[in-house]
């Protein structure tokens, strides 16, 4: 089955392009990225701050146990309603610094629409930082589940 | 004990990028990589000795000659790489998808 999102990462270079179809109307993804209550619903974040117009900035931030786990922030450099954002994005107190994003939201049908994201990071270095986080969980992951398995017989 | 190599930071040399690609077209011996490069031997077996420690090379003995080949449980392990990060996104999308479809009735108003 074809996949719905793709990532798009060429060696050597700083950018990184993400893809992705929705059995949706163009205008409900576009509302997804631009309404705080959807945002904070499908990214699973609290947003603080979510200024929709260019020069706006928004600010994320995820609670656990009264301990902040994450922060992120941005400015929204452009918006045009249903077609295309540009904005920066940062994950705080991470090495992976500023990104700079492209939003294209695309009307494909009446209910269908393509997302593609292209993201630019400040060097092939730092997108490799970007890119070793969920792997980096997923092996964590990985790893207590073997210890899971291993520790009752130690 | 061996300190356990980064594969990623391995990568990240685009000296060792081109030896996983001449190794990749066929088995090579040291000093048949060393001929691509302007570097000494020595800096080029450091090379070679970090990717066969992040188990991206491996060696084979072939009479006299050692002659180093990919690994490709190592180059599975860079494939796999992108997959997690592709996976969040999909996860995260998906759940987008879910939540905005329960609003395509109000849209269509």
């Amino acid at each position: 089955m074809e996949q719905k999102t793709k990532i798009n990462a060429l060696e050597g270079k700083q950018e990184l392009f993400i893809t992705r179809d929705f059995d949706l109307p163009v205008e409900l993804v576009y509302k997804a990225y631009t309404e705080a209550a959807f945002v904070s619903q499908w990214m699973g974040t609290k947003v603080i701050k979510l200024e929709n117009r260019n020069h706006g900035s928004y600010v994320f931030e995820t609670s656990h146990e009264g301990k902040v786990m994450f922060k992120a922030n941005g400015t929204i450099h452009k918006l045009i309603p249903n077609q295309e954002m540009v904005r920066t994005f940062e994950m705080e107190n991470m090495p992976i610094g500023v990104q700079l994003e492209f939003l294209n939201f695309e009307k494909v049908t009446e209910d269908k629409s393509k997302l593609t994201i292209q993201i630019i990071y400040k060097s092939e270095k730092h997108r490799a930082e970007q890119l070793k986080l969920p792997f980096a969980y997923g092996l964590n992951m990985a790893h207590s589940k073997l210890q899971e398995i291993l520790e009752p017989k130690i | 004990m061996k300190l356990r190599r980064d594969v990623f930071q391995a990568i990240a040399d685009p000296t060792r990028r081109t030896i996983i690609t001449l190794v990749a077209a066929s088995a090579m011996t040291p000093s048949a990589i060393a001929e691509n490069f302007d570097y000494s031997r020595q800096t080029i077996s450091k090379h070679i000795q970090i990717l066969t420690e992040c188990e991206l090379l491996k060696q084979e003995q072939k009479g006299r000659e050692i002659y180093y080949e990919l690994n490709p449980n190592g180059m599975r392990q860079i494939a796999d790489f992108i997959e997690p990060f592709r996976k969040m996104w999909d996860d995260r999308f998906n759940t987008l998808e879910e939540l905005m479809k329960s609003k395509v009735h109000e849209h269509k108003k």
